[in-house]
């Protein structure tokens, strides 16, 4: 099976005297779905930012989708970006653009045709269930409406890789539910690669899964 | 109403950077046809016992524009009593020459003075009336106001520098988060940046063709026009063309500056 990501003797951290993942080596099928736990500052999200390049490896090697983060340039960074699609607890949306014009963002970035744009984004809406909801601004809308918003977001240009960070952490039951069964679809449905960092693995998921629990700044697989 | 508010803040600021700048350019413009007009009423009296030709005066003091020789007649007519004929003819053989010199601009003190030395250094000329208690009041009146425009303008231009500066901080604080959001996806630094681009672009033109509304209103406006005739100015002192495009300019300039700015300093959050 393809390799999406591979990791090598990797060491991450904000500062080049203390590292938070310490020389992990890992790797991650492609159509895969994997969760990463462990303990709040336990490195989680700092390996996930590794991931979408926002942290540049200290040490060893990280290659995502073929590209290798450690040195990578700007511009081969944001053609990697283009076939990932990010999922924030906070939602990152932009405020001043409509719910449309947010699900949008991927697919203006990639140029693509305004009418495949138009298409793509009413498909999302529909399966997000947010049509009604397609010219209001984030701030309208309730917290699991966000966050079905940036779920639509990151599936609009059917990328390769999704990664998700704790992206339920401030959802209801309900909101949680829709965003498990969105991310399900996505691995199922477009085969992208799920990379799903959270506290607690949600144990209505349907599909097989792989699970690594980081822990001191090491990366375990849990069986 | 947002995106008015958007606008509102940048616009404000570049036109306290345009109403500075373009009352500066019509004052100095005002000054310069006032100017003008003073020295076609100003001149200089040069008493010679000889006969200077127009020619030569012009010849040695480039600032001379025009020379012309005063009829001892009026002198005359006041000693006429009781002089014969034949006496006054003589008188008027005796009598030093009389010129009245025009300038081609209005002089300084100083080059009133040193055209006054230089032409008492011509041992024919007796006598040089420069009229300076006149010519120095007038001067320095035109000075006054030049330096209280001057000051005006350095100080609305502080202002709004000042304000800009703030402009800057909320523009930073206001964009940055959209441009690292687009940065995730990938979205290039261009495009990224664009709406500050637009944005500073938009902003530019509403404020240039805010301020040439109110200029081309107040060039035309029947008060003004009457109160520069009263002065004897009658220039254009707006140009609509070139002003208009200097104004658009330099908004440009400012506000694309502004944007460059937050984009060279934009880090993409971690």
């Amino acid at each position: 099976m393809d390799k999406v990501i591979v990791a090598q003797n990797l060491s991450l951290g904000y500062s080049k005297d203390e590292f938070i993942i310490k020389d992990i080596s890992f790797s991650i099928d492609s159509g895969s779905f994997v969760f990463i736990t462990g303990a709040s500052g336990s490195g989680k999200s700092t390996l996930l930012k590794s991931l979408y390049g926002a942290l540049k490896p200290e040490t060893g090697s990280l290659v995502v989708a073929g590209v290798e983060l450690k040195g990578v340039n700007k511009s081969k960074l944001n053609l990697l970006r283009k076939h990932i699609g990010i999922v924030f607890q906070d939602y990152k949306l932009i405020k001043e653009w409509t719910v449309e014009k947010n699900i949008m963002l991927p697919l203006l970035v990639g140029g693509y045709d305004k009418k495949v744009q138009q298409d793509q984004v009413e498909k999302l809406l529909s399966h997000v269930r947010l049509k009604h909801q397609a010219l209001k601004y984030p701030k309208e809308l309730s917290g699991g409406e966000q966050q079905r918003v940036a779920m639509a977001r990151a599936l609009s240009n059917n990328p390769v890789l999704i990664l998700a960070d704790e992206p339920t952490g401030n959802l209801d039951d309900y909101s949680s539910q829709l965003i498990w069964n969105l991310l399900e679809g996505a691995n199922k449905d477009l085969d992208s690669t799920v990379i799903v960092v959270t506290h607690h693995i949600p144990e209505s998921m349907r599909i097989e899964y792989k699970h690594f629990h980081i822990e001191f700044g090491k990366i375990h697989e849990r069986i | 109403m947002n995106a008015f508010k958007n606008h509102l803040s940048l616009v404000v600021a570049l036109l306290g950077i345009l109403f500075s700048l373009q009352t500066f350019i019509i004052v100095e413009r005002a000054i310069d046809a006032y100017k003008q007009n003073l020295a076609c009423n100003y001149s200089l009296v040069v008493v010679s016992k000889k006969t200077i030709t127009e020619k030569t005066f012009q010849k040695k003091y480039k600032i001379i524009s025009n020379v012309k020789e005063l009829a001892p007649d009026n002198v005359i007519k006041k000693l006429n009593s009781g002089i014969d004929k034949k006496n006054i003819e003589l008188l008027k053989l005796a009598l030093p020459k009389f010129y009245r010199l025009k300038l081609l601009h209005y002089p300084s003190p100083d080059e009133v003075n040193s055209l006054t030395k230089s032409l008492l250094r011509n041992k024919d000329i007796m006598k040089v009336e420069t009229f300076t208690k006149s010519h120095d009041s007038t001067y320095k009146l035109l000075l006054l106001f030049k330096n209280v425009i001057t000051v005006f303008a350095v100080s609305v231009g502080i202002i709004t520098i000042l304000l800009i500066s703030k402009e800057l901080k909320i523009w930073q604080f206001k964009h940055t988060e959209r441009m690292s959001i687009m940065g995730l996806f990938g979205a290039p630094t261009w495009l990224s940046s664009a709406v500050l681009f637009r944005l500073a672009i938009v902003d530019a033109l509403i404020a240039s063709g805010l301020a040439f509304i109110v200029f081309s209103y107040l060039s035309s406006s029947d008060w003004v026009i009457g109160e520069l005739t009263n002065v004897g100015i009658s220039i254009k002192i707006f140009d609509k063309f070139s002003d208009f495009s200097m104004m658009l300019g330099v908004a440009l300039l400012v506000s694309l500056l502004l944007a460059s700015f937050i984009v060279i300093s934009h880090k993409e959050e971690v």
